[in-house]
């Protein structure tokens, strides 16, 4: 079941976003760039890439808008963008808020029914 | 919040999205709760100024279930489907199709529910018509981000934020 209210989001943004951060290194990759910009060369060492790997990673993630270049020609800086990252977290939010939100009605509810027995009904365990 | 139980998404088939969930009671309360109207009022998508309004359950193989929620500003979704299996207390499947669609076709759902000292393990598995149609609901947003990657997200962005 889906939750009202998310169809507003442009759907290719959040696909290209999803497509991106579907790949673990790529997640890695912008943890570590939410602690500042970097290099590919500042990337590749602690991720144990090559470079040419590493490089390969950052054109998905710049396709998708999740970060963006430098225009210094030797280091070409990777920084974070934080607005696709935003929208795509925000649709993953909505998801899981719905179900949990359910979810922890229904928590309250089975506490009361398992207190008060009455409310059960006909159905037998 | 008080509860500790997380949400847990899977991709059990190259067609399927399932969702793991323990609940800290039996499974015939459980059941109940998914099943009977008066009880699945109080529960199901009641969020944020949401109700569920309309809730139909003719609960029998072949029986038709219809929900509709209303929202703060007026607003409407509904949904509906038929019971394929009813196993009380352990099995319900139903087919789940939207009123203003978005996804196409139909999907079936099965809640499978398995009780361990006293405390249930429901799981909810929503089977589409095809890999394309699962990927297309994965790929605008669901279970990937969600099973494996939401908390690093949570985390990052807050950190990204500053």
């Amino acid at each position: 079941m889906q939750p009202k209210g998310y169809e507003q989001l442009a759907p290719d943004r959040l696909d290209s976003t999803f497509a991106a951060l579907a790949d673990p290194t790529r997640r890695a990759i912008l943890a570590r760039l939410a602690s500042g910009q970097a290099s590919v060369t500042e990337l590749a060492k602690p991720f144990g890439m090559s470079q040419p790997a590493i490089s390969k990673h950052l054109k998905v993630l710049e396709r998708a808008g999740l970060i963006s270049r430098g225009r210094d020609a030797q280091r070409r800086p990777s920084r974070l963008e934080a607005t696709p990252l935003a929208e795509a977290t925000a649709w993953l939010e909505g998801y899981r808020r719905f179900w949990e939100d359910s979810f922890q009605n229904l928590d309250a509810l089975l506490d009361e029914l398992k207190t008060e027995p009455s409310k059960r009904g006909r159905t037998k365990r | 919040m008080t509860n500790t139980e997380t949400l847990q998404v899977t991709t059990p088939s190259e067609r399927e999205i399932a969702m793991t969930r323990v609940f800290d009671a039996p499974r015939g309360l459980v059941f109940d709760a998914w099943t009977k109207p008066e009880l699945l009022k109080r529960w199901l998508g009641v969020r944020n100024g949401w109700s569920l309004a309309v809730c139909e359950v003719d609960l029998g193989v072949g029986g038709a279930y219809r929900f509709v929620w209303r929202g703060p500003d007026g607003a409407e979704m509904g949904m509906g489907g038929v019971y394929r299996e009813i196993v009380a207390p352990e099995r319900l499947v139903s087919t789940e199709k939207f009123d203003d669609p978005w996804y196409p076709g139909e999907a079936l759902d099965t809640i499978v529910l398995v009780e361990e000292n006293g405390k249930t393990t429901a799981t909810t598995t929503v089977l589409y018509e095809s890999q394309e149609i699962r990927d297309a609901v994965l790929e605008s947003g669901m279970a990937r981000g969600v099973g494996e990657s939401y908390d690093v997200l949570a985390e990052l962005l807050a950190s990204a934020g500053s």
